[in-house]
């Protein structure tokens, strides 16, 4: 993956999250306040705005300036998350201008941990790191037994969509959605849903070419 | 004076407990951060950084927070603006910002007044 493709990646995430801003509010009126996908919305358009400005800039300083972007606009509990997880991401790509596999699994691997960090969470609260958690592991085994990346991407792709099912089925002990307890039971995470479709849309990308 | 910075998802919410912390403390430094820019619910780095900014002297600033983003925004400001006496305080906002607003305009340094707002987590109202 050069930079190019890079930006290409983030265009779409981009265009993703605006077309799907309606559904993950509608997720969150359900579980919390109403505003994932307006809030995400808003983050990825000022993203996009600036990705004709980092065409030279290599592939660290772009993620960075994902993070930066997203923290001063999106508003919510998303904002502090993915912007620290784009940012930790970008740290480990600092002066990159290609990333291979296992960089971009480093990169994952830090944006998984900076989420964990920020939110104080783990594993099974009901929150983006149910689909996230085991898109890492798996894209980390599937590289291991010999796939290629966009193979492996695939099924690390279903792995988050499993996560985000089975956020239905657990009670969230984190964020917002924390103060329904019970009453979180039957509904799919927002956040963990973003995720998937953050995912996703890399996964189209890599497949067109 | 010890500054005081109240973040809030709603405007309305900082401004308010800017306005009550006032009533017994007039001179304090104190500023609000709530909402986004455009006035709506959500917490903003800009505004915080900035509210920072305004109240920040070498006394220090105590940062209260209303609750999940607030707190973690804030982090994200305490990290680039990394000095050690601007803290992030773990109590019930309206009644910490009081607190912190009576003693800093009494002359108690950061640290004296970091010590008293761990009493106000517990204190009951009545
Ligand atoms: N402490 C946390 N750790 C990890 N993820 C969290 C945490 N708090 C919230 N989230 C994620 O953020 C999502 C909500 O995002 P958003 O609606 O933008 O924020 P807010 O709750 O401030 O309105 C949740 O669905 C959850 O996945
Ligand atoms: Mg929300």
């Amino acid at each position: 993956m050069d930079t190019k493709k890079i930006l290409a990646i983030i265009s779409a995430v981009a265009k993703k999250i605006e077309a799907e801003k309606n559904f993950l509010t509608q997720l969150d009126n359900e579980i919390g306040d109403g505003d994932h996908g307006i809030n995400l919305a808003r983050g990825f358009k000022s993203v996009e705005e600036k990705i004709p400005t980092w065409a030279d800039k290599d592939i660290g300083a772009i993620l960075k300036g994902v993070g930066t972007q997203l923290v001063s606009t999106v508003g919510g509990a998303s904002g502090p998350l993915y912007g620290t997880a784009f940012m930790k991401a970008g740290n480990v790509c600092k002066g990159k201008n290609f990333l291979a596999a296992e960089d971009f699994v480093a990169a994952l691997e830090a944006a998984v941990n900076g989420i964990k960090m920020r939110g104080k969470a783990v594993e099974g609260e009901k929150t983006m790191l149910d689909a996230l958690c085991p898109a890492l592991k798996t894209l980390k085994e599937n590289l291991a037994g010999g796939k290629n990346f966009v193979e492996a991407l695939s099924v690390a792709v279903d792995a988050a969509a499993a996560g985000v099912e089975f956020t239905k089925t657990i009670i969230a002990t984190k964020g917002r959605a924390s103060y329904l307890k019970e009453r979180s039971l039957g509904h799919q995470d927002p956040g963990a849903t973003s995720s998937l479709m953050m995912l996703q849309a890399t996964l189209e990308v890599l497949r067109e070419a | 004076m010890v500054g005081i910075v109240i973040v809030s998802h709603s405007q309305k919410l900082a401004e308010g407990v800017v306005e009550v912390a006032k009533m017994m403390a007039s001179e304090v430094p104190i500023a609000a951060a709530g909402g986004l820019e455009d006035g709506s619910l959500g917490t903003s780095y800009e505004k915080i950084l900035a509210a920072v900014e305004k109240v920040f002297s070498s006394d220090g600033v105590m940062i209260f927070v209303d609750m999940g983003s607030a707190v973690m925004t804030t982090e994200m400001v305490l990290e680039d603006f990394n000095r050690p006496n601007v803290r992030m305080i773990d109590c019930p906002l309206v009644e910490g910002a009081i607190l912190a607003a009576v003693e800093s305009v009494g002359g108690k340094t950061l640290e004296e007044i970091l010590k008293l707002t761990e009493d106000v987590r517990t204190t009951k109202k009545f």
